[in-house]
């Protein structure tokens, strides 16, 4: 069975392909990293395998990053030499073949009489160099090692191209940073307004929520807070909106207790809040009722906001999720981009609505999840 | 003893959990006052619902039976998993909930940054639970065997369908102010009894008599009663096992995470510590008792002494009532830390070992509640299964092998992980796995078929004198070995750990870069 099954492998030259495949895709994943000395020295060895040569180098401009195969005092002659070897080719971008004169270090026992140094090169510039050592050079080992350099520098390009990804998540995630719609702070100081001669202490005390609420709103430091702080910051958000709709904002909350302690990105509840007073209360003269939602489940909280307002078209809120619509529900495109930033693709907003039929707004939060700690 | 009035007492008991699991979340709580809504759970709630959850079979019908048949030696039981609870308090409460992590396996990633230190605690986390879920199915096959007659296998095999379909139906979950319930009731149910029997009956005398003369070895400690061998050795390990396993069971460290904050995880533990003394006075009155009122039950094992007392003492319908009590009492144990087990077993198989898998070969096709109910059904097909293969054990014995287990890998893990700034990846790896194959060969021993007599009966019986250390001094040596491989956070791990949540700290770096890494996973799938 098991021989009948080699013989699918092929014929002595598929072999040769499949293996020279499989080194290099061992040598891969270091290279992705980057041209650093540790992902390089790892990467190395791999490299000369798939060269067959004595030993070879990776060097740029200022110095051996990467050294692998003959060791002991050969390794430590020729390693100091290897820097002036590459220079001109990192120079020129030129393959160079060095004869013995040029490498051979005198010892006879020596197994590295020859080099054959060729360019890393990525968007057009050379970046380091491979320098492979070997008794004698051959055409085909010239080949041989242009093509591996030129591979490597497909690979390092690769890793360039990661980096400037991960930048510009960074720089998006920097764009993401929680926000408070500026619509509430115009309408919470109107309604305070309203109060200042009818009721100044009323207004007075408006005044403090609201510069509690902006306090948590716009703090600089950790981008993530408990959901019972968030729940805090909620509440002072109600106060204030129950200040201009009176009696005709009705919520309630239905929290599992063992949930509290869950930590959460800050301002994810308030801004679904927002949107629920907003569709469920805005338009219309009747009451609104909002329900608040945390549950326990096992090993992630689900926390769902719901209004029984106008609703609104799925489309609607579909082009509002993906960032299409900048108009009405700024406040979920932003929220479900953060979710998912956080926690992964698996994490984001779900929104049940139809019109006339209300809007419940639903999203879970792992309770533990590798790097986020909540901050005072 | 009357079968009608126990078995109605046990379906009550059983209706009452499928019910509040099934309806308990549509009545919960719903209030318009922000105050009311989120206050966090009190210490004292706390408290009671993690001593619920923790007193199990062996608690409850296991301390007992031991107490009867070998003597004063077994009281060391009911201190030790009392005192579990001091070394948690002492050594790892408050910094295991500063860490944040929700299970074992999370703390094991969140200090040693590393996959494979959590995959290993994912494994030992499901070695340790079915272990510990092998006697509840016993105890449960026992209680049904006394009040009805029929064989085990029945009453493991309710309380197993019973427990999955609750907690698969999404019941029972981590209801605090069930659990707290639960204790409450355990204590009735164990209490009752011994207090009627105290009241009613006038002759404390001719039980202190009993003690006296040919049992005299019996009360005596070390006496080698009930044919131990290294009594000594064996009360010493049992301690160990005892004091230091209780922080490294899966379903305890779960119920901490409702702390708000360190501190209140330390005033829970000094709560769960009250408690626990409290229940822990009245199985060895039900054993002293069982040593007069039925001495034949020496023979069989002694672990259905307090199932049987109520009806020795009091024939008739008194007796039939009492007992009727104890019965539902026992078996709200095995449902309770069932479930709680399961819960916390279950949660890890979904989160480590199921979803994943299940993500890659349904195409992400799939709903995350299906994979939580799949990963209880594992967890409790496993230790039933291993029920019906293995023999009777006696309750308690193979509970102290789950808490040498847990003593012998997660304690370390835990204690030098939260003390130790030079402790390196690869020692903690490699403690979880000294430690774990030592102390679940011996287990596997004892399961099987332990040696007869002697040195080799003692130590694989009560293996945590020899495991526990063995796998401290793994983790040492490995680590003084390996110090490239000290995880490059240590620092800011023991500053999240140790600072008080009160206190204003730089508790890591800037979140960007933190979550960086996270950040790039959802670009890779797309």
């Amino acid at each position: 069975m098991f021989a009948r099954r080699r013989k699918h492998f092929g014929t002595p030259a598929d072999k040769a392909t499949y293996a020279t495949l499989h080194t290099a895709s061992l040598a891969s994943p270091h290279l992705r990293e980057g041209l650093t000395p540790a992902a390089a020295g790892k990467a190395s060895r791999h490299l000369r395998d798939l060269l067959g040569t004595a030993a070879i180098a990776i060097c740029d401009s200022s110095g051996v990053l990467a050294w692998d195969g003959v060791g002991g005092p050969y390794e430590s002659n020729h390693r100091r030499d290897a820097k002036d070897l590459a220079a001109t080719t990192l120079r020129s971008g030129r393959t160079a073949v060095l004869g013995a004169h040029d490498v051979a270090c005198g010892d006879p026992q020596c197994p590295i009489r020859t080099a054959v140094v060729a360019p890393i090169v990525t968007e057009e510039r050379v970046v380091a160099v491979l320098v492979a050592y070997s008794n004698n050079t051959s055409a085909a080992l010239v080949r041989a090692t242009e093509e591996v350099a030129r591979w490597v520098s497909g690979q390092v390009e690769l890793a360039e191209l990661n980096k400037e990804r991960t930048r510009a998540m960074e720089a998006e995630l920097r764009a993401l940073r929680a926000q408070i719609s500026p619509h509430f702070i115009y309408n919470a100081l109107a309604a305070i307004a309203s109060f200042v001669r009818t009721d100044p202490e009323r207004a007075r005390e408006l005044l403090l929520e609201f510069a509690d609420f902006s306090r948590y709103a716009l703090r600089r430091g950790g981008e993530f807070t408990t959901l019972a702080d968030e729940l805090r910051n909620v509440e002072r958000y109600l106060v204030l909106e129950q200040a201009r709709f009176g009696d005709r904002l009705k919520v309630s909350l239905q929290i599992a207790p063992e949930v509290l302690p869950v930590v959460i990105p800050f301002l994810v509840v308030q801004p679904l809040v927002e949107n629920a007073v907003r569709h469920g209360l805005e338009g219309t003269t009747g009451v609104g009722n909002i329900t608040i939602r945390a549950r326990d489940q096992i090993n992630e909280a689900e926390i769902s906001v719901e209004d029984d307002g106008a609703g609104s078209d799925p489309e609607v809120i579909r082009a509002a999720l993906s960032g299409e619509s900048g108009s009405d529900s700024v406040g979920l495109g932003n929220v479900d981009a953060r979710l998912r930033q956080v926690y992964g693709d698996t994490y984001g907003l779900v929104v049940e609505t139809a019109v006339d039929a209300g809007t419940k707004v639903t999203f879970r939060i792992p309770k533990y999840s590798s790097g986020v700690h909540a901050s005072p | 003893m009357s079968p009608a009035i126990s078995l109605t007492a046990i379906g009550l008991v059983v209706v009452a959990t499928i019910g509040i699991g099934l309806f308990g979340l549509r009545i919960s709580r719903t209030t318009s006052d922000f105050y009311v809504a989120s206050r966090a759970v009190s210490p004292r709630w706390n408290a009671s619902a993690i001593s619920g959850e923790y007193l199990s079979a062996a608690s409850f019908l296991g301390v007992a039976g031991l107490v009867l048949v070998n003597g004063a030696d077994m009281l060391w039981f009911s201190v030790g998993y009392t005192v579990g609870y001091l070394m948690l308090l002492v050594l790892v409460a408050a910094p295991l909930r500063r860490s944040g992590a929700y299970t074992l396996p999370d703390f094991a990633e969140t200090r040693f940054e590393s996959p494979v230190v959590r995959r290993i605690c994912a494994g030992l986390v499901v070695g340790i639970g079915t272990l510990y879920l092998l006697p509840q199915l016993h105890g449960a096959g026992l209680a049904v065997q006394t009040v009805t007659g029929a064989p085990p296998q029945v009453g493991a095999m309710i309380v197993a369908v019973i427990v999955v379909i609750n907690v698969a139906a999404g019941g029972m979950r981590s209801i605090t102010f069930v659990q707290a319930f639960q204790y409450w009731l355990k204590l009735t149910a164990l209490a009752t009894p011994i207090f009627v029997i105290l009241l009613v009956w006038h002759q404390p005398v001719g039980v202190l008599d009993s003690l006296h003369g040919a049992a005299a070895e019996w009360a005596e400690p070390l006496s080698r009663a009930g044919g131990r061998d290294h009594p000594l050795y064996a009360t010493y390990s049992l301690l160990l096992a005892l004091c230091f396993g209780t922080m490294g069971l899966p379903h305890v460290l779960v119920r901490f995470y409702t702390n708000p904050d360190g501190r209140a995880a330390r005033r829970t533990t000094v709560v769960v510590l009250a408690l626990l003394g409290l229940f822990y006075l009245f199985p060895p009155m039900y054993a002293v008792l069982g040593r007069t009122f039925a001495p034949d039950l020496v023979g069989t094992g002694g672990d259905t002494v307090v199932l049987e007392l109520p009806g020795r003492v009091f024939p008739g319908t008194a007796g039939d009532l009492l007992g009727a009590l104890v019965a539902a009492g026992a078996f709200a144990a095995f449902l309770s830390t069932s479930s709680g087990l399961t819960v916390a077993i279950a949660g890890v198989i979904d989160q480590d070992l199921l979803r994943s898998r299940l993500h890659r070969w349904t195409g992400g096709d799939y709903v995350a509640v299906n994979s939580f109910r799949i990963a209880a059904l594992i967890a409790m097909i496993v230790p039933y299964l291993a029920f019906t293969v293995t023999g009777a054990l006696s309750l308690a014995d193979t509970v102290g092998l789950a808490f040498a287990l847990a003593a012998s890998t997660f304690c370390p893990l835990l204690v030098l992980g939260i003390w130790w700034r030079r402790m390196s990846t690869t020692g903690a790896a490699a403690g979880l796995v000294v430690g774990g194959i030592a102390a679940s060969a011996a287990a596997l021993v004892n399961v099987s078929g332990a040696p007869q007599g002697g040195w080799p009966r003692a130590l694989v019986g009560q293996p945590a004198a020899w495991t526990m250390p063995l796998a401290f001094l793994t983790v040492i040596v490995v680590s003084k070995l390996t110090p490239d491989r000290i995880p490059a956070g240590t620092a800011r791990s023991m500053v999240r750990l140790h600072t008080p949540e009160a206190v204003d700290v730089d508790r890591g770096p800037a979140p960007l870069t933190n979550r960086s890494t996270s950040a790039a996973r959802p670009a890779r799938h797309a």
